[in-house]
């Protein structure tokens, strides 16, 4: 993984914990909804809207469906950050 | 923008609401919230204050000085995200909010239905939010101006209905807020005159919505003009509004929020009442205590100078529509006084403002002091002041006062103090437009009260360290100028130039000093200068000739630190004991008793009010402050 996947992989396990609660919860690029309890359509849309806001973001419509694991969201991400 | 601008950011909002969590006790959690409501935070951030929030009142009884009140919102789009900002910027007010929904899409049933959920909750408040497909049917484009009246007027009669409907049922206060217009032009500008354009029919059924609530007395949330100033498309999130039908797009949920609790506290009379100034670089710019009523900037004729002559039409404005203004600022009393009577370019007049506050004890004391005065609970202050450290220590002392976060420009202060909507109102009364005369009458009658603060953990809190010194080489031309520019805290205003300065320091029988002053706020830079030499008629003794410092550090304990470094250097020296001297000016009142406040003995008066002092360091024990000394 590069460093800037890294860097956001660590930016989204922080807002999965405060969403959660959960401050030792630890996030992998495989994790998916069904590792995480909890992780159900409200918590899923409060996630994207703060990855929205701390990472300066915008998702499309088809995107925030579209997503298998952690690593798609990263890689949603960085695909956005970089340009 | 949609963030809270002028809420203080907390250094590790995140970190802080975890810690909260981990506490023992309900009633403590609950208090945490509510300190932690009062700081900018996003929507996440939010939701974790109103979750921790929640979860500590289904155990804990209300904290003190807390409102418990019902809301029933009547939406016609998703709200549950929105409901968390609402209840956090309701908490930050103090005032706790059991907020019910009706079913999505049926807010004509819940209030219609004998058997709807309102009808157990019986509510307080009644909330009407409407999107735009909600609150007006399809109209074709072309209809014509009294069709589209026609159909508007339908609309807002139905729904007055539905408001008269809630009062009867529950005595309940309604609340409606404008339909966020987010219908797009179609032909530019010239949608104005086509009656039947999308947006424009949005434009007018909100001007006719606030027309009906004002005859209905019903309290109108204008989150629209709001959406204005912060712009709509950071409001509306179309995405969201496929996906979920949420008009109010999560990243604007916390001011949403904060608008709908700042009506609610309004009508709970919850807004604040009184507007406490600060002076120097506030309501004008420069010191006036140095620079002079000359010599401060204020007025046409120079940008800045223009800048604060707003704010103060701003301020004033305040003041006529109710508003108590008083002043609280360290200054010369009489001084400050004779600004509003002699500067030109005053705007603020001295009767529009009901107390005045100018003298040297910390801010604080001051508050408490005009609290007292006007008879108005610190609770329904807000402190505006241009210094950082002063906002935190109000902000540390006394947490029941607003004080707002402000823009680096004096220019953008009046949109910040507008935007925090401290003084949202319920009602504009009569009573209103005649209180600031009144306080200022009571203020008048009421005389100068002492109080006393604690200042010891904010002195702690500071983290203060003193770097004390002769001055370098390099410091030569600042303490050239700082000893010619200082006019109030200077006990002999003797000036200097910089080669006899030079010569000073060069002079091994003088002790000269140079103080610089760091806090956690950051380097206050140089901020002392102390010249002594020996005394021509008596051994082993110095005389002070030059004390002076800058006031931005009054009120901390730096004169007492600088008497430390001062009397360690002049034992260094051979001395046994120091002399001080005060000559009055037209400027330097406020150290007349500055000797005799660290210990000195009164040692003869000259004429013209020249007075000595002395102090045996013998007999000297180093005064305790919370300042840390370094070489």
């Amino acid at each position: 993984m590069s460093t800037m996947a890294d860097d956001t992989l660590a930016k989204l396990q922080d807002i999965c914990r405060e969403v959660f609660e959960d401050p030792s919860l630890r996030l992998t690029s495989e994790t998916t909804a069904e590792d995480v309890p909890n992780w159900d359509s409200f918590n899923h849309l409060n996630i994207v809207a703060a990855a929205e806001q701390r990472f300066g973001v915008h998702f499309r419509t088809s995107e925030i469906e579209s997503l298998k694991n952690v690593g798609d969201f990263v890689e949603m991400i960085d695909s956005k950050r970089k340009r | 923008m949609t963030e809270l601008g002028w809420l203080p950011v907390h250094p590790d909002l995140s970190a802080a609401i975890t810690q909260a969590r981990g506490l023992a006790s309900a009633g403590d959690r609950l208090n945490a919230a509510i300190a932690l409501a009062g700081f900018r935070r996003d929507s996440l951030a939010t939701l974790r204050i109103d979750k921790l929030a929640q979860e500590a009142r289904s155990e804990a009884k209300p904290p003190e000085n807390c409102l418990e009140r019902r809301v029933a919102i009547l939406a016609s789009s998703t709200v549950e995200p929105l409901v968390p900002a609402i209840r956090v910027a309701a908490l930050h007010r103090r005032l706790l909010l059991d907020i019910e929904l009706a079913p999505y899409g049926q807010f004509r049933q819940a209030v219609l239905d004998p058997h709807s959920f309102l009808e157990a909750m019986r509510p307080d408040f009644v909330l009407f939010a409407l999107d735009e497909a909600a609150a007006l049917a399809p109209l074709p484009i072309a209809a014509r101006r009294d069709e589209a009246e026609t159909a508007l007027d339908r609309e807002i009669e139905a729904l007055a209905a539905l408001w008269r409907r809630a009062r009867e049922r529950f005595g309940a206060v309604v609340l409606q807020q404008t339909v966020l217009n987010t219908r797009l032009p179609l032909f530019g500008s010239y949608d104005a005159n086509v009656a039947g354009a999308p947006a424009a029919l949005i434009d007018r059924f909100n001007r006719k919505l606030a027309d009906a609530a004002a005859d209905a007395g019903v309290l109108l949330v204008d989150i629209d003009r709001q959406a204005a100033w912060s712009g709509r498309a950071a409001w509306s999130d179309p995405v969201r509004w496929h996906q979920a039908k949420q008009a109010i797009g999560p990243a604007a949920a916390p001011l949403y929020g904060d608008l709908v609790a700042r009506v609610i506290a309004a009508s709970c009379g919850l807004s604040r009442k009184c507007l406490v100034l600060d002076l120097d670089n506030t309501l004008w710019g420069g010191v006036l205590g140095d620079d002079g009523i000359d010599g401060i900037v204020l007025g046409q004729g120079s940008a800045a100078g223009e800048a604060y002559l707003a704010f103060q039409r701003f301020a004033a404005s305040l003041a006529d529509r109710g508003i108590v203004l008083a002043i609280c600022s360290k200054n010369d009393p009489d001084l400050a006084e004779e600004v509003f009577v002699r500067h030109p370019e005053m705007h603020l007049k001295r009767e529009r403002v009901a107390a005045v506050m100018a003298n040297w004890d910390d801010k604080a004391t001051n508050l408490r002091r005009l609290a007292k005065t006007l008879e108005l609970g610190l609770d329904s202050f807000v402190f505006v002041d241009d210094n950082p450290a002063e906002r935190a220590i109000i902000r540390q002392e006394l947490p029941m006062v607003a004080v707002p976060e402000l823009p680096d420009d004096v220019a953008h202060y009046d949109l910040a103090i507008a935007q925090a909507g401290y003084f949202e109102a319920a009602a504009f009364t009569a009573e209103d437009r005649i209180r600031v005369r009144q306080y200022t009458e009571n203020a008048q009658r009421n005389a100068e009260l002492a109080s006393t603060t604690d200042m010891e953990g904010f002195l702690r809190s500071l983290e203060m360290t003193m770097e004390a010194g002769p001055p370098r080489p390099e410091d030569l031309a600042r303490v050239t100028q700082l000893v010619n520019k200082t006019n109030q805290f200077n006990l002999t205003t003797r000036r200097y130039t910089e080669a006899e300065m030079e010569r000073l320091i060069q002079d091994k029988s003088c002790v000269i000093l140079r103080f610089r002053l760091i806090d956690r706020f950051g380097d206050n830079g140089l901020i002392a200068v102390i010249i002594a030499r020996p005394h021509p008629g008596e051994r082993k003794t110095l005389q002070i000739e030059t004390w002076l410092m800058s006031c931005r550090v009054l009120a901390r304990g730096a004169e007492a630190a600088c008497l430390n470094v001062l009397a360690d250097a002049a034992r260094r020296a051979g001395a046994t004991a120091l002399l001080g001297e005060y000559r009055p000016s037209s400027r330097n009142a406020m150290v007349r008793e500055h000797y005799r406040r660290l210990g000195f003995q009164p040692d003869g008066e000259q004429p013209g009010g020249v007075t000595t002092w002395r102090l045996e360091l013998a007999d000297f024990a180093e005064a305790k402050t919370f300042i840390r000394i370094r070489e």
